[in-house]
C-alpha cells in the first residue's frame, strides 16, 4: 500500500504559476489526473516523481519526501511523456539496463518485456520503433522493479486503439493488485474508461475530484448554451422559458436567433423537440456554443 | 562510487557513430601532419615539441576533451533520457563519477594515444618528448574531462562555452596574457611533463607543485559540483 500525499504545493517559473496550491491524496487503485493541455498535469507529476521541487507545500511518498530522496524510486515506475530513451539501443537492451540500475538482472527485464508483449520486437534498435512501441518498451522499464506507485504522463498519446485497450487492461489490472496508479489525460474519455478516481487540474488549480461519476455530473449539470435557429424564435422562446429547465433566452436579432441558457442538460434535451412539435414550429438550426472541453473546464474551475 | 550500467549506457552514447567520427578526425590530422613533417624535414626536437605543443595538446586534447567530457551527459539532459537514470535508486554522485570516468578514457583514448603514436613518428621520442607530452595529455584529459562534465550539467550550451575556453581562453589569452597562463590546464599539465622529460623542450609557466595541486583542486571541485548540480537537476514538462 503506497500513498502519495501532495500537500499545499504550489510551483512557479518566473512570474508565471503552474502550479496552485494543490492538496491531494493519492492512494492505491487507478486515479487519472484529467486536465486540458497546459494545466499543470505534467508540472505536478515531475514533483510526484522528485524531479521538480515545489515551490511552497511538500509532495510525500508514504511520509518520506520525494524531492532529493533517490531511494523513492525503489517504489516509484515513471513513464514520461518525453519520447527521448537512448534509441542507439534495442528495446531489449534499454529494459535490460534500467533492470541492472535496480540491482535487478535478465530474468526480470525479460519479464517486463513479456508483460507489455514486447518480445517480438526487443532486438531492434529503439530508433526504429513506432510511438505506440516505445510507449510500451517505456512501461516495461518502469515495470522492471514490481514498483507499488506507477506514474505515467499521457501514457496513452500516439498509440492505436488496440495499444490503447492493451495499456488500460495492464493499467487496470495493477490497479486490481492494489498498486497506486496516476496517469495524466486530457482527454475525459480515456480517463473514464480506466480511472476509479479522478483529479482534474486547470489552470494549475485543483478543480474537482471523486469518481467519474461525480465529475461527469459536474460537467453535465453546467448551464448549457445553445444557439436554435427556428421558424418562429419568439415563439418557441416563450413555451422554452415556461419551463424551470431553462434559466435565460435571449432573441439575436443580428443572428437572427435564440441564445439560450440551460440549467437542466438532461430535460432540456427532451424539451426542446417536444415543445417544438406541440406547437408546429421547425427547428433549423440547434447547436450547443460552449461545448468545448476547455469550456468545461473552466466551469468546472469556477463551480 | 562506480556503475557498470551507467559507464555502459555513457560509452554506447558517446562513441556512436557521428560522435566518434568527430573524436576521430583530430588525431587522424595529427598524424597526418607528423607523418608530412617527418617526411619534409626529418626527424627534429624542435619541431617535435612544436607540433606537440602547439597542435596536439594546445588544440586538440581540449576539443577531445570537451566532445568527451561534455557529451557524456550534455546529450541526455537535453533530450531528456536522463530521467532514466535519475528514476533509479542510484546515488547521483555515483552517476557523476562513473561518467567522469567514462570522460577521462574517452578522452585519454583519443588524445594520448595518438599524442604518442605522433611523437613516435616525429623524432622517436628523442628527448622524451613524445613521452612527456603523452603525459601531459593524460594528466589534462583528467581535468578537462571534469571541467567539461561539469559544463555539461549546468548548461545546455557546453559545447560553445567548452570551445571558447579551449580555444579562446588557453590559445589565445595564455599566448597574450601571462596571468592566463597561470590559470591554463595545458600550462599545469606541462609541468607535470615537464618533469618527467627534464629536457628544456618541454617548459611550463608554472611550477609542479602549482600545476599539480590547481590540477588536483580543480578535478574534484568540478566533479563534486557536478553532483550536486545533478541532485538538483530540475527536468521541466513540456507543457
Amino acid at each position: 500500500m503506497t500513498t502519495l500525499t501532495i500537500d499545499h504545493v504550489s510551483r512557479w517559473f518566473g512570474n508565471v504559476v503552474a502550479v496552485n496550491d494543490i492538496t491531494m491524496t493519492i492512494g492505491p487503485g487507478v486515479t487519472g489526473l484529467l486536465g486540458p493541455n497546459g494545466a499543470g498535469k505534467s508540472t505536478l507529476i515531475n514533483m510526484m516523481g522528485g524531479f521538480l521541487a515545489p515551490s511552497t507545500g511538500t509532495v510525500t511518498l508514504d511520509g518520506r519526501p520525494t524531492w532529493r530522496n533517490e531511494q523513492i524510486y525503489r517504489k516509484i515506475g515513471i513513464v514520461p511523456e518525453r519520447e527521448a530513451m537512448y534509441d542507439f539501443l534495442t528495446g531489449r537492451e534499454f529494459v535490460l539496463a534500467n533492470a541492472e540500475l535496480h540491482g535487478l538482472g535478465r530474468k526480470t527485464a525479460q519479464q517486463a518485456l513479456a508483460t507489455v508483449e514486447m518480445e517480438y520486437a526487443q532486438d531492434r534498435k529503439i530508433s526504429t520503433y513506432s510511438k505506440g512501441m516505445r510507449q510500451r518498451v517505456k512501461m516495461a522499464s518502469a515495470l522492471v522493479h514490481d514498483p507499488s506507485l506507477l506514474l505515467l504522463d499521457e501514457p496513452f498519446n500516439g498509440m492505436d486503439p488496440r495499444q490503447r485497450m492493451q495499456l488500460m487492461d495492464l493499467l487496470r489490472s495493477m490497479g486490481d493488485e492494489g498498486r497506486t496508479v496516476l496517469f495524466s489525460s486530457h482527454i475525459l474519455e480515456e480517463v473514464e474508461q480506466l480511472a476509479s478516481h479522478i483529479e482534474v487540474i486547470v489552470a494549475g488549480r485543483h478543480a474537482a475530484s471523486g469518481d467519474f461519476r461525480r465529475i461527469r455530473r459536474l460537467m453535465t449539470d453546467r448551464p448549457h448554451r445553445y444557439l436554435v435557429r427556428s421558424s418562429d424564435d419568439r415563439a418557441l422562446a416563450a413555451a422554452l422559458i415556461a419551463d424551470p429547465s431553462t434559466s435565460g433566452i435571449e432573441v439575436d436579432l443580428q443572428e437572427g436567433a435564440l441564445r439560450i441558457q440551460a440549467v437542466d442538460f438532461a430535460r432540456f434535451t427532451a424539451l426542446l423537440p417536444r415543445v417544438a412539435r406541440d406547437h408546429g414550429i421547425r427547428l433549423l438550426t440547434v447547436s450547443p456554443s460552449d461545448e468545448s472541453l476547455e469550456s468545461v473546464f473552466s466551469y468546472l474551475v469556477a463551480a | 562510487m562506480y556503475d557498470p550500467t551507467v559507464a555502459r549506457l555513457t560509452y554506447r552514447g558517446l562513441l556512436g557513430r557521428r560522435r566518434a567520427l568527430i573524436l576521430g578526425a583530430l588525431p587522424v590530422l595529427l598524424l597526418v601532419i607528423s607523418a608530412a613533417v617527418r617526411t619534409f624535414t626529418g626527424a627534429d626536437d624542435q619541431v617535435a615539441a612544436d607540433v606537440l605543443g602547439g597542435f596536439a595538446l594546445a588544440t586538440m586534447v581540449p576539443i577531445i576533451g570537451v566532445i568527451a567530457g561534455t557529451g557524456a551527459i550534455g546529450p541526455e539532459i537535453d533530450d531528456g533520457s536522463v530521467v532514466y537514470l535519475l528514476a533509479k535508486p542510484v546515488k547521483r554522485p555515483t552517476i557523476i563519477f562513473t561518467k567522469l570516468i567514462v570522460a577521462i578514457a574517452v578522452t585519454m583514448a583519443f588524445s594520448a594515444v595518438p599524442t604518442l603514436l605522433a611523437g613516435l613518428i616525429l623524432n622517436g621520442n628523442g628527448q622524451q618528448i613524445a613521452v612527456a607530452y603523452t603525459v601531459a595529455a593524460l594528466v589534462a584529459s583528467i581535468a578537462y574531462a571534469a571541467i567539461f562534465l561539469l559544463l555539461g550539467t549546468v548548461t545546455r550550451h557546453a559545447v560553445v562555452f567548452g570551445l571558447v575556453y579551449a580555444l579562446v581562453w588557453e590559445a589565445l589569452f595564455g599566448s597574450l596574457i601571462s596571468g592566463a597562463r597561470t590559470l591554463s590546464v595545458q600550462q599545469w599539465s606541462l609541468a607535470v611533463a615537464h618533469e618527467v622529460s627534464g629536457a628544456d623542450l618541454v617548459t611550463s609557466d608554472v611550477s609542479l607543485v602549482t600545476g599539480t595541486v590547481l590540477l588536483l583542486a580543480v578535478t574534484v571541485a568540478a566533479t563534486w559540483f557536478a553532483g550536486q548540480k545533478l541532485r538538483s537537476l530540475t527536468l521541466a514538462g513540456e507543457e
